[in-house]
């Protein structure tokens, strides 16, 4: 057994942090954060001549070819920055779903712009609050074009192309739902930027009035498609969630160091001292979950739905503790502007909604499960 | 990343596999299995000879104490051998609760600092389980701060005489041996003037007093030492070194990993998906599928941090600190587990017989268990500590007793 990623792979997370440590400093992160940019493009242009935003598509699709435990450690990192890059919709989502039921023509157009950086793409699920199901498509399909609405929409403003979950049927099954891809810049979709909890990570409402549309896998496919998106996403998202994790505990660790009350470091008092214990037991449990989670990504194996979903929950819950806790121990100084504490926080309450609140995929959890044990 | 054996750990898997189900006691495995934290005991069977016999099966075939040296009665194995061993013994390990402190912490002890003559003489009958051995470091005034100890020993021509009580001494009454931490200088700093000893529990003097527990069991008990008297041939280490003896005991403890910690989830999960509720399948409630989830991403957090702690071994690496969090997380989580059991049992959560109450009252027994397991070893706040101050690099606390002589120590509180 060997329930580690290998020195190569340790090798290429140790590049990634150098390349993000001195290409996305937390003044980097600001530019986006204060509405100075919509999203980091030197950054973005760095990241395609690093090869990590084709770590995980094919040589033939113009990536790198490398995998998905490859893509896990980069993942890792840039959430440890925090990058306020559309990383995640463009390479965990719209590339999963290319990956998945793209067409060769259909792979070779985007999948390769996505590896080079000429490319961001997003999925279009969600229409307004709740949960991804399929009840909640209501965007329609027909004769190759889509009109309906779809919000939030991650990095909507900024995507050249997106996913977009239609309903094709009325049947009342999951069969009703298809995926298409849309051009974004071809016209027919009205783009509005929504102001959101985490600026770094753009959200956007896309009106689609008769956008021309071509489909993604076969007609009645999308809601299985899109359900394995999910479960790859959440592995992926979840390891951005660890990495955040660990940097929120680092930041609050060498705060309770230096920082000087009642004439000792307050990292000497036990209150402290246990409110980080715990904030390394939460990243520890989730980073575990995760490994598990990149095992069954990476093999293709059938435990992935559970193991995805495990890996989501826990690494939510982490994100969401060490983030919160960060700033307790930062006492005052952590809820101001000026110190990075809530960057984090932010990123941690918003990653715990994209792909479904915390909630959701406690059920999901559950139902894989119920499934297997019956199995 | 992979679960796979090596080729030569999948051999001593198949051997090992093999020899256990021709050799274990297979009547017992049912019971065994279902048997949760607090309850391992066998109807109609006494546990102490079914387990002493398990025992001495396994070390006449050379799988006892695998890690061992051979001519001390253990195989030479590899840490991941023995990680193997416990997943192939699966509900028969429970068998060797009773040998964990023996085998654990007082025979490494003894290998680090016992003559060569004790080691053969002593430990082979320790691992084939013939003798059992505790451990009496624990005072009434030195629980967590285990230097505060007031055991004294004092030199008397060849002879230690021993004078003092120790507490929480888990086995002592079924116990042939044990290591003894003691005081033999007062007048020097509490962590300075400790000296460890192994003795004769049947030695004139020890008296065993089994402490019924909150739990209604009986597990550990107070030892009381009156004139008791041990050759200097029987201390271990340095007179006044007890302390950095003591501590060989206790990093020997974390070597302990990949046996498995109980978390109560299974057992959870189980009785959730049979419960019927008033408004339906307990599954099928929403808030139970909420804390269902809650808990198993914990269990599963753990197994998955004990593999990567078996891979880090089985590179080579030592297990360190960070291990400290098997028992944190699951201690506190059987004691939640058994409560919400119970939430979800109503007003019949209370009783407690094998025959009136839900799955023979299994989580009732998990609920007066699980405070111990949040103590025993070093406390939750203890636990929490050694991660902060050892893993992270905070701070150790103040400690004002530091360099005072021990006889200078408060020893009262509100006067």
């Amino acid at each position: 057994m060997n329930f580690d990623f290998s020195d190569e792979q340790k090798q290429m997370r140790d590049e990634a942090r150098k390349f993000l440590a001195e290409k996305c400093p937390p003044k980097a992160v600001r530019e986006v954060l204060d509405g100075k940019a919509p999203y980091d493009k030197a950054l973005w242009k760095g990241l395609a001549e690093m090869g990590f935003l084709g770590v995980a598509i094919p040589e033939a699709f113009g990536g790198a070819g490398a995998g998905h435990l490859e893509l896990c450690v980069i993942a890792e990192e840039m959430g440890r920055a925090n990058a306020p890059v559309p990383f995640s919709s463009t390479v965990y989502l719209a590339a999963e779903a290319l990956l998945l039921a793209g067409s060769d023509a259909q792979k070779q157009k985007w999948l390769s712009k996505i590896a080079s950086g000429e490319a961001i793409g997003t999925l279009a699920l969600f229409e307004g609050k709740g949960n991804p199901s399929p009840k909640a498509i209501k965007l329609q399909a027909s004769g190759g074009t889509l009109t309906g609405m779809k919000k939030p929409v991650p990095d909507g403003a900024i995507a050249d192309f997106a996913v977009v979950a239609a309903r094709t049927g009325s049947t009342g099954r999951d069969s009703d739902i298809s995926l298409f891809l849309v051009d974004l810049k071809a016209g027919g979709v009205e783009v509005k930027s929504l102001t959101n909890v985490d600026p770094t990570r753009g959200q956007a409402e896309l009106t689609f009035k008769n956008a021309k549309a071509e489909p993604l896998g076969a007609a009645g496919d999308g809601w299985s498609i899109l359900t394995q998106v999910l479960d790859r996403a959440a592995v992926l998202l979840a390891f951005e969630q660890v990495g955040g994790s660990d940097r929120a505990l680092e930041m609050g660790r060498d705060y309770a160091l230096d920082r000087i009350a009642f004439g000792r470091p307050i990292g000497s008092f036990q209150a402290v001292k246990h409110i980080l214990a715990d904030m390394y037991v939460s990243a520890t449990l989730a980073r575990s979950n995760c490994y598990y989670g990149a095992w069954a990504l990476s093999t293709n194996a059938s435990e992935l739905p559970e193991a995805a979903a495990a890996a989501r929950i826990s690494a939510t819950q982490a994100f969401q503790h060490c983030s919160k806790n960060n700033i307790q121990v930062h006492g005052g100084m952590g809820f101001t502007w000026e110190f990075d504490c809530h960057m984090y926080y932010r990123r941690a309450n918003t990653t715990a909604l994209t792909l479904g609140s915390l909630s959701y995929w406690e059920d999901q959890l559950i139902d894989r499960m119920r499934k297997k044990n019956a199995a | 990343m992979n679960f796979d054996d090596t080729p030569q750990e999948a051999a001593f898997r198949a051997e090992a596999k093999a020899w256990i189900s021709a050799n274990a006691p297979k009547q017992y495995e049912e019971e065994l299995r279902k048997s949760s934290l607090g309850r391992t005991a066998l109807k109609g069977a006494n546990i102490l000879e079914v387990a002493k016999a398990w025992q001495k099966k396994k070390a006449d075939a050379g799988w006892a104490c695998l890690h061992w040296p051979k001519e001390y009665g253990g195989r030479g194995s590899s840490p991941i051998e023995r990680v193997i061993w416990q997943q192939e013994e699966g509900p028969f390990g429970k068998l060797s609760g009773m040998f964990i402190i023996g085998h654990g912490m007082c025979g490494p002890t003894m290998m680090a600092f016992a003559g060569e003559e004790q080691k053969r003489k002593y430990l082979p009958p320790l691992a084939s389980g013939e003798k059992v051995w505790c451990q009496l470091f624990s005072e009434p005034a030195g629980g967590s701060d285990v230097a505060g100890l007031r055991t004294r020993a004092e030199k008397s021509g060849d002879d230690w005489v021993i004078n003092g009580q120790k507490i929480w001494t888990s086995g002592a009454h079924y116990s042939d041996y044990g290591i003894l931490l003691t005081r033999t200088d007062p007048n020097v700093a509490k962590h300075k003037g400790l000296t460890m000893f192994f003795l004769d529990m049947k030695s004139p003097g020890v008296e065993v007093r089994p402490i019924k527990q909150a739990s209604g069991q009986s597990d550990f008990n107070e030892v009381y030492f009156t004139d008791v008297k041990i050759p200097d041939s029987q201390r271990l280490g340095a007179v006044n070194d007890g302390w950095n003896v003591s501590l060989t005991t206790l990093m020997n403890e974390r070597m302990s990993i990949g046996a498995g910690v109980s978390t109560g989830f299974p057992e959870l999960f189980d009785f959730c998906n049979s419960l019927m509720l008033e408004d339906g399948p307990a599954i099928e409630d929403r808030s139970v599928r909420s804390k269902l989830a809650t808990y198993a991403v914990k269990a599963s957090g753990l197994r998955y941090t004990s593999m990567r702690a078996i891979s880090a071994l089985s590179k080579g690496e030592r297990p360190g600190p960070e291990n400290s969090i098997g028992k944190l997380v699951a201690g506190s989580m059987v004691q939640e587990v058994a409560m919400y059991a119970l939430d979800l049992q109503g007003a019949a959560g209370v009783l407690s017989g094998p025959e009136d109450a839900e799955v023979a009252g299994k989580f009732q027994a998990m609920l007066l268990r699980a405070p111990g397991t949040r103590v025993e070893g070093g406390t939750d706040e203890i636990m929490r500590n050694i991660i902060a101050e050892r893993v992270l690099g905070l701070p150790g606390d103040i400690r004002v007793d530091k360099d005072v002589p021990f006889n200078e120590i408060p020893t009262k509180g509100r006067a």
